[in-house]
């Protein structure tokens, strides 16, 4: 049970004219994990996650999420999967009660009032369920929205930037819902932007044009980086950075606070460009590479591929 | 290879509750639906005359003996013609009805009496402003009637010989006729498919387009809906309100405008069924083929606009050149209104109502097969 794949799908490619949003995307996730799907604006995430629940179709590729062929049975697929769109999407002139109401009657729900009510009360908004959606926060919006994707008990959830406008705090909650429910076996797929929400997650994905850039559990990611960091503090850090971005062995000086992260893909090269300033007041320590620092690199490498 | 899943009437009944709810929350787009059959009845009705009355009218006195002021003053007493003034040229009159000052110019010809006398038929010529020929169409009609019933007092006794025979004045009118007399039993019927193709094509255009435009069709395309269930589940509200709005012109015209019920009330509202099922299909065809709410409209409005025109609602169906007959007899609304007109003026039944009823059912058929195949149910 514990080696079930939610989500096993090969060459996935959807092109839109002459434009190719997803080109041959692989995809394995298992059921009870949290896979963070990464990538700027643009990237093809959602193309990709509407692909998994059926919306598109997909020119290329094949496989199975929950067990059903991607390609012929998305109807069935849609029973067991919940999607929540990146744009809000349940109907503002409804109220949040009729909602939830339409949402478990589409999908069959047995005792549907008290499902209902429950999950009304579960959001604690047993107060304001004539309320009209449209009216809502976004916090309230988004938390809606994962409630009424979720109550016809899905096995497998599609996020897409799910956290988008929502306060620190909501998000922080909004986390520890997501994380509390893999424990029970839930399988989750986010699509996200912000770096400290993919360190929340068990597996990663990094998609940029539409390619997989790189893709495993999170220490599998970044060690695919083999990337050297060296934090460095000391006075005028603006000034050292801009000196040690004209070394070309130098792939990244970025500032974190009192700190300068300066990374590189090659430990010796980097070594060597930093000896010159190796010096009092300067303070060096050699640290692990985050996660940011990874993905700026697969992004700059990416470059120069295209460039090639 | 594609599985299909079966139509399912929870699904169904599940979209036709949210559309419901819908329709009661936007009250402004409801009370509009409502007020626009009234407010065009009132307006057809009683605010655009189509028989408008004491025109103003020029004459050109060529000669001033009894039998011309006879005519004159059996003119100038019809409600139709009220004389505004004499012209001493016909430069004069031309220059007049240019202007707008008259809208006909009345000629009687030298030696008019003298002519009349002696059996030489004396040309009376008429000229219409035909700009607006709805507008003097039954000025003109009636003018020969007026002629023959004037002159019938005076060719009594020693003038007797001429009363046989043919009329004893030439009568010329130059101007378009206008065959059909349209008169307020005439519009009202039609104003029910005027209003019904307007309101039901803009309104499910809209209903459909609105998911799209805000984002709500993704989210009832990711659930196991069924096409079917999703575009009949919306049409069923609209249904509805089209009933209701029938309801309201059938009322407005029995209560407010006297027209007569000669035929079957049911067999009339069985006629408008189909005919609402077939602008509702046109307004999902438009709902597949627009990107937004705006060219939603256009579109309704591109239809519109030439079944208002072309159906015989606004210019008499015979009076059309050929190629816009041929056109004409494609859009519902032109048989809608036969068939609306025929039941409530001339008491027709289901048998002379088919032969205007089955294009309906064709041109939604066909109409609808088109939507449905549009109707996607993949974002692509």
């Amino acid at each position: 049970m514990a080696d079930e794949l939610a989500i096993n799908v090969h060459g996935m490619t959807k092109r839109f004219g002459d434009l190719t949003a997803v080109d041959h995307v692989d995809l394995v996730v298992r059921a009870g994990e949290i896979c963070g799907f990464l990538g700027p604006n643009g990237s093809g995430k959602t193309t990709f996650i509407r692909m998994l629940c059926g919306l598109l179709r997909a020119d290329e590729g094949s496989g199975t999420c929950l067990g059903y062929d991607v390609t012929t049975e998305s109807e069935t697929i849609k029973r067991h999967v919940g999607y929540m769109t990146q744009r809000f999407s349940f109907w503002d002139d409804l109220s949040i009660a009729e909602n939830l109401d339409f949402v478990a009657r589409m999908y069959f729900i047995k005792n549907r009032r008290p499902a209902v009510r429950e999950t009304i009360e579960r959001l604690g908004l047993a107060e304001r369920r004539n309320q009209l959606a449209g009216q809502l926060s976004g916090g309230w919006k988004q938390r809606l929205a994962l409630a009424a994707c979720m109550i016809h008990q899905p096995r497998l959830l599609l996020l897409d930037e799910p956290t988008a406008g929502v306060d620190p705090k909501a998000r922080r909650e909004f986390w520890e819902e997501i994380h509390r429910l893999a424990g029970e076996g839930l399988t989750f797929l986010i699509a996200t932007h912000y770096m400290d929400e993919a360190e929340r997650c068990h597996r990663l994905a990094f998609i940029l044009k539409g390619r997989l850039l790189a893709h495993g559990m999170m220490g599998e990611v970044i060690g695919q980086a083999r990337l050297t960091t060296w934090s460095v503090s000391g006075p005028d850090l603006l000034k050292l950075a801009e000196r040690l971005r004209g070394n070309p062995a130098v792939e990244q000086a970025v500032p974190f606070g009192n700190m300068l992260h300066v990374s590189s893909p090659d430990a010796a090269a980097l070594e060597r460009a930093i000896a010159p300033f190796h010096t009092k007041p300067y303070e060096w320590h050699r640290i692990d590479s985050g996660l940011e620092d990874v993905f700026i690199h697969f992004m700059d490498q990416s470059k120069d591929n295209v460039s090639l | 290879m594609r599985k299909r899943h079966e139509f399912s009437p929870r699904r169904f009944w599940a979209i036709v509750v949210k559309e419901f709810i819908q329709m009661r929350r936007d009250r402004l787009t409801f009370l509009m639906m409502l007020s626009m059959p009234l407010m065009q009845l009132i307006l057809f009705g009683y605010a655009i005359n189509s028989d408008p009355r004491h025109l103003p009218a020029g004459v050109l006195m060529g000669d001033h003996g009894p039998q011309a002021r006879t005519l004159l003053h059996a003119i100038g007493n019809s409600s139709y013609f009220t004389f505004v003034r004499e012209l001493d040229t016909e430069q004069e009159g031309r220059a007049a009805i240019a202007r707008g000052e008259i809208q006909f110019l009345i000629s009687i010809p030298e030696n008019f009496t003298r002519d009349l006398l002696r059996g030489d038929r004396p040309t009376l010529l008429i000229e219409a402003d035909g700009t607006d020929p709805a507008a003097i169409g039954n000025a003109v009609s009636t003018s020969r009637l007026l002629l023959n019933s004037a002159m019938r007092h005076d060719f009594q006794g020693p003038l007797g010989y001429l009363s046989g025979g043919p009329d004893p004045i030439d009568l010329r009118i130059q101007t378009l006729y206008n065959p059909e007399g349209i008169t307020r039993y005439n519009i009202v019927p039609g104003l029910m498919g005027v209003v019904l193709t307007m309101t039901m094509i803009m309104i499910t255009g809209l209903g459909i387009t609105r998911e799209r435009e805000r984002g709500t069709m993704e989210n009832l395309l990711s659930m196991p809906a069924h096409p079917a269930e999703v575009l009949i589940g919306k049409i069923i509200p609209y249904i509805l309100l089209g009933y209701i709005q029938v309801g309201l012109i059938l009322g407005t015209a029995y209560g407010l405008f006297h027209v007569p019920m000669m035929g079957s009330l049911a067999l009339l509202l069985a006629a408008a069924f189909v005919f609402i099922i077939a602008n509702l299909a046109m307004g999902i065809t438009f709902s597949t083929l627009a990107k937004n709410q705006l060219q939603a409209v256009q579109m309704a409005y591109f239809f519109f606009l030439p079944s208002i025109m072309l159906s015989g609602f606004m210019f008499p169906f015979r009076g059309m050149p050929r190629w816009a007959q041929c056109l004409g007899e494609v859009l519902p609304l032109t048989h809608f209104l036969r068939i609306t007109r025929g039941i409530m003026l001339k008491g027709n039944g289901l048998p002379e109502v088919w032969p205007q009823l089955w294009p309906i059912m064709l041109f939604a058929a066909l109409v609808l097969v088109i939507g449905v195949k549009r109707y996607r149910q993949t974002l692509d």
